[in-house]
C-alpha cells in the first residue's frame, strides 16, 4: 500500500485529502489504480506515457525521472509524491 | 494594470492570487497586464524621474500596495575595457548586480513578492534557498515585520549562512542538494498558508527579474545591447531579461530588439546548456559543482530558457570548476569587482564562447554579475596566494617584499 501525497492543483480529485492510499507494485500501477477509482487522474499527470513534462513525481524524496520514471518498483509503506516543477532560488 | 494570471503553457486564466501552477495542465503561471493602460502611463522621461532603485518600474511591476523596498536595483552598468580587450570583445559593460541590499540581484524579486505577500495579508514569507534568495527573504521580511521559513541545503557556503542568519529568521538547514530542498519546501507549502516566494508567489516573484532588461536597455541610452550572457539557475532570469527588453520594445521605450540572450552554466549542472546544445528536451540532472547558487538540477524554466535562447538567436556555454575560478580572479583582476561563483561562471562563459567564435568581437555585449564575491570566499581560499607577512621594518619590506616599482624618494 503506497502513501500518495497531492499538491494543491490535485486535491480536487481527492475531496480536498493531501493523502491518499493505493495499491501498485509500480509507479505506473500505482497511477492507473487511482485513476480507476478516481476518472481523470492519470491524463492529468501522464501523456503518451511519459510524466507529464510541469509534473515531478518523487518516490521517497527520490525523482523518479533519475531513475526508472513510471516503471520504478514501489514496496509497502513507500511515499510518492506529485508535485509541480517549480525551482529557482 | 494587472489583468490576472495566465498559463503559459495552455493559457487557462486565474485570477491575481497567490497561485503558481495551472489547475488544468500543470504549467507555470505569469502575470499578464493591461498593455494598453500601461502605455499611456509610461515615458522615458517618467521613468528617468523615478528612484534609484527597481520601483522607478513599478508600473510594469505586479503590486499595487505597500512596497517593502530595501533599495533593489538601478545598480551600476559600467563599461569594461579591460577585460574586453582581454577577450577580443570591442564593447563589453557589466551589469554589476553584486551591489544590491543583501548583495546579490535576489533583491529585485524578493522586494518585488514580499510586497505582494503583505498585499494579500500573509503574514509569514518562506523560501527555499541556494542561498542568495535566503538572505534577501530575510532581510526583506524582517523589514516588513514578517515570520520568516527559510530552507537551505545543510552545506550551503558558511558566509551565505552566516548572512541569512543575520536578519533572524527561522533558518532550517536541509540535508540535501537544492533540489531536495525545493522538493520539501514545495510540499511544505502544500499544508501550511505561508507565502513561499519562489513557490506559490512565483509568478509575481519572477516579474522582479524584468527590471534588469529594463535598467541595461535605459542604462545604453535607451537600447538593447546585440548580446547578453546570463548565469542560468533555473532559467527564470533569462527568460525575463527578454520579458524585459520585449516589453520596453512593445512601448516604444526602445526601437526593435536584436538581442542574443546566451545562457551560462556550471559545467556540473547545465540541463540547459545541454538541452540547448543537443537539441533534446532539459533531463534532470545530480548537480556536481562547486558552484552552489546554479546548481538546480532539475529546472523548472529550463524550456522556456532553451526556447528564449532559441528565438533570440543566443547561445549556451558553460564552465568547469577550474574555469570558474580564474574567471572569478580574472574580472576581479581585471575590472575590480569581486563575484561570486556564478559570476565566475559568468566570465569564464563569455571567454571560451569568444574564443570558439560563437560571440563576435564587434557585438555590444552585456555580462549579469549577479552575486558578490564576499559570499563564496570558501571557494577561493586554495586559489589564491598567501600574503607576504614581514616585521614592520622598512628593511624587511626592502628585502622580504622584493618591491618592482622604483623608490618615491
Amino acid at each position: 500500500m503506497a502513501i500518495v501525497r497531492l499538491s494543491t492543483p490535485l486535491r480536487k480529485f481527492s475531496e480536498g485529502k493531501p493523502e491518499i492510499n493505493t495499491e501498485g507494485s509500480t509507479l505506473k500501477e500505482v497511477l492507473a489504480n487511482i485513476d480507476s477509482k478516481i476518472p481523470g487522474f492519470l491524463e492529468k499527470v501522464v501523456e503518451n506515457d511519459e510524466i507529464k513534462q510541469f509534473i515531478n513525481i518523487y518516490i521517497n524524496n527520490e525523482d523518479v525521472r533519475l531513475g526508472e520514471g513510471l516503471s520504478t518498483a514501489l514496496g509497502e509503506s513507500d511515499v510518492v509524491s506529485i508535485l509541480p516543477a517549480v525551482s529557482g532560488g | 494594470m494587472l489583468i490576472g494570471l495566465k498559463c503559459r503553457n495552455c493559457g487557462q486564466r486565474y485570477p491575481i492570487e497567490p497561485l503558481n501552477t495551472c489547475e488544468e495542465c500543470f504549467g507555470p503561471l505569469e502575470v499578464e497586464y493591461d498593455y494598453d493602460a500601461i502605455q499611456e502611463r509610461v515615458s522615458r522621461e517618467k521613468i528617468e524621474k523615478g528612484p534609484n532603485t527597481i520601483w522607478r518600474y513599478a508600473d510594469f511591476l505586479p503590486v499595487t500596495g505597500r512596497i517593502i523596498d530595501l533599495g533593489a536595483g538601478f545598480t551600476p552598468l559600467q563599461r569594461a575595457d579591460n577585460l574586453g580587450s582581454i577577450l577580443g570583445l570591442d564593447e563589453l559593460y557589466i551589469k554589476n548586480d553584486s551591489v544590491n541590499p543583501t548583495f546579490s540581484f535576489k533583491d529585485r524579486v524578493v522586494s518585488v513578492s514580499i510586497s505582494k505577500a503583505l498585499e494579500f495579508g500573509f503574514d509569514t514569507v518562506g523560501c527555499a534557498s541556494t542561498g542568495n534568495l535566503a538572505s534577501s527573504v530575510a532581510a526583506h521580511a524582517a523589514k516588513a515585520n514578517m515570520n520568516c521559513y527559510i530552507f537551505v541545503p545543510a552545506d550551503l557556503n558558511v558566509a551565505k549562512i552566516t548572512q541569512a542568519l543575520v536578519y533572524n529568521p527561522h533558518l532550517i538547514g536541509v540535508e540535501g542538494n537544492y533540489d531536495e530542498v525545493n522538493r520539501l519546501c514545495t510540499e511544505v507549502s502544500g499544508y501550511y498558508d505561508w507565502a513561499f516566494v519562489n513557490i506559490n508567489l512565483r509568478a509575481y516573484y519572477a516579474e522582479g527579474s524584468k527590471t534588469l532588461g529594463y535598467e541595461v536597455a535605459e542604462q545604453l541610452g535607451w537600447e538593447a545591447p546585440d548580446r547578453v550572457v546570463v548565469p542560468a539557475a533555473s532559467g527564470s532570469l533569462l527568460t525575463k531579461v527578454w520579458r524585459g527588453f520585449k516589453e520596453f520594445e512593445r512601448f516604444g521605450l526602445i526601437d526593435e530588439v536584436n538581442t542574443k540572450v546566451t545562457a551560462a552554466q556550471a559545467e556540473g549542472c547545465s540541463p540547459i546548456t545541454t538541452a540547448f546544445r543537443t537539441g533534446e528536451p532539459v533531463k534532470p540532472v545530480r548537480p556536481n559543482t562547486i558552484e552552489k547558487s546554479l546548481a538546480i538540477g532539475n529546472p523548472a524554466d529550463g524550456f522556456y530558457a532553451v526556447k528564449v535562447i532559441k528565438e533570440s538567436g543566443g547561445t549556451a556555454g558553460s564552465a568547469t570548476d577550474a574555469e570558474l575560478i580564474e574567471g572569478i580572479k580574472l574580472l576581479a583582476r581585471t575590472e575590480g569587482i569581486f563575484t561570486e561563483t556564478a559570476g565566475g561562471v559568468v566570465v569564464a562563459t563569455l571567454k571560451k564562447l569568444v574564443e570558439a567564435g560563437e560571440i563576435d568581437s564587434d557585438e555590444r555585449t552585456v555580462i549579469y554579475i549577479t552575486g558578490n564575491g564576499l559570499k563564496t570566499q570558501d571557494v577561493l581560499a586554495e586559489y589564491l596566494p598567501s600574503p607576504i607577512k614581514i616585521k614592520p621594518d622598512l628593511e624587511a619590506f626592502n628585502t622580504q617584499a622584493k618591491p618592482e616599482q622604483k623608490e618615491v624618494a
